[in-house]
């Protein structure tokens, strides 16, 4: 799994460091999203998912990476 | 071939008898049959109505939808005004659309982070604290919404503010008035008059006397007195009545679920959960608003440029698509994904200060008062019916005492 954030689409609500602080946080000053993990271990990958589904701005992407093999779940 | 669109002749609102947690059952008919469906509007306006979580979470996560006061019609039964409202005044960013949202936005995300609300958690620990020692000083039966209800969260936006809390009453009652559908317009403008004078007058002292809060920090900020007042107002206003209404429903929905009630006093740490459960289960700002820019097409229909849609959120909340036995309150289930606080970029801007208040206050309530009961009957409790946020009048409430 790799994730990418938008800090210009993002409206700092916070949603995903609520839902999956080991992955995301925002930034002290400006509350936009901070990407702590780009490639969360399996443990994390169900939370940063639903980090990405909960995002209200859509500032989270999930890259496919051809030739990867395809990611569980 | 597409079906000719479904019309309702008004937003469902008649709760059914004797289920005071419950969404108006025609939502859930709609729901299954027509999620996106014409309706007409109090002002004779024929828009639509979206019942379904995947459709609402579109519309309000689709730039093509604004949120621009100019271009609404209300759905709400109530007064009704044949002249179109007008545009929104400067700072009042919920009624505005990006770039002009943004920029406002942007100055005040920073303020409302997940960890700076955490960090208030001792604070609202220790006012929480002190409102049960006076509930218990005075003794039972207490009124839950004058008690503790309304102060705790009042206190809280009051502090982050710095809106002296000693004004409480004046600006509680005007609070109210702007939410109100019973209020005459001339009755709810006058209210929005008041609170913005007595944000006015608090805005130019903060100019003249910085102070440590988050007014005094946005007084530095590029933006005139007039944008600091009325975004003074909008968040004034929207942390007075909002998680009070949370908090004396939610303890209501909790006394009438008694295994519920047992599991969260058994097991503090499930406070998040319930919370989460709570805004699901209860979605007292049931119903948003927004107006499409243009022509677009949504599951089937055309939607027309200048057509409002009321998006329902009680309805997308107890959408069995989304949420499995939606109609149950399971606070161990996973509610997340709810939109009781809205989704796109309008998301409530103060949701993480509402969940640390709920998160400490209700399970601090019903662990200090062990046999906590309502004070009368289910059927006697006075609903906020006539408002755009659902929730309690009062809450008389009892318990046993040692």
């Amino acid at each position: 799994m790799e994730l990418e954030v938008d800090r210009e689409r993002c409206i700092g609500a916070g949603m995903c460091a609520l839902t999956a602080p080991e992955v995301f946080d925002q930034d002290l000053d400006d509350g936009r999203v901070m990407l702590l993990d780009s490639s969360p271990p399996p443990g994390h990958q169900a939370k940063a998912r639903r980090a990405l589904d909960v995002c209200p701005s859509g500032a989270i992407t999930l890259v496919s990476r051809a030739g990867s093999p395809a990611d569980p779940s | 071939m597409t079906e000719p669109p479904y019309t309702v002749t008004a937003l469902p609102t008649m709760r059914p008898p004797g289920c005071p947690f419950d969404p108006p059952e025609e939502l859930a008919q709609l729901r299954e049959q027509h999620p996106l469906s014409r309706m007409v509007f109090p002002d004779g306006h024929v828009g639509w109505l979206v019942t379904s979580h995947a459709l609402a979470r579109a519309v309000v996560a689709d730039p093509r939808f604004s949120s621009r006061h100019e271009l609404m019609h209300s759905p709400f039964p109530g007064a009704i005004s044949a002249e179109r409202p007008p545009p929104a005044a400067p700072g009042m960013f919920i009624g505005v659309d990006p770039p002009e949202h943004t920029r406002y936005r942007k100055l005040l995300t920073g303020k409302f982070t997940v960890r700076r609300m955490r960090s208030l958690a001792a604070r609202v620990e220790e006012i929480t604290a002190e409102h049960l020692d006076a509930m218990e000083r005075q003794g039972p039966p207490v009124d839950l919404v004058q008690a503790y209800a309304q102060p705790v969260p009042a206190l809280m936006i009051c502090e982050l503010l710095g809106v002296p809390y000693a004004d409480r009453e004046f600006f509680q009652r005007h609070a109210l008035a702007l939410n109100n559908f019973d209020a005459v317009p001339e009755e709810q403008y006058a209210a929005y008059v008041a609170l913005q004078e007595y944000l006015h007058a608090l805005v130019l002292a903060k100019r003249a006397t910085p102070t440590d809060d988050l007014l005094g920090d946005l007084a530095r900020e590029e933006l005139t007195d007039e944008e600091l007042t009325n975004i003074g107002v909008l968040l004034l206003g929207a942390g007075l009545d909002t998680t009070a209404n949370m908090l004396a429903l939610g303890t209501f929905a909790l006394l009438s679920h008694p295994g519920q009630l047992a599991a969260l006093r058994a097991d503090p740490g499930l406070a998040d959960q319930a919370v989460e459960e709570l805004l699901r289960y209860l979605s007292i700002t049931h119903t948003g608003i927004r107006a499409a820019l243009e022509d677009v097409e949504l599951n089937g229909h055309v939607i027309k440029a200048g057509e409002s849609v009321a998006l329902s959120a009680q309805a997308a909340n107890r959408d069995p698509e989304r949420f499995a036995d939606p109609d149950t309150l399971d606070l161990h289930r996973q509610a997340t994904g709810h939109l009781s606080f809205g989704h796109g970029v309008h998301q409530c801007l103060g949701q993480q200060l509402a969940r640390v208040e709920m998160r400490v206050a209700l399970p601090a309530l019903v662990t200090r008062f062990p046999t906590l009961r309502l004070a009368i009957s289910s059927a006697e409790v006075p609903l906020r019916t006539n408002s755009d946020i659902y929730g309690v009048h009062r809450l008389p409430v009892a318990w046993d005492k040692e």
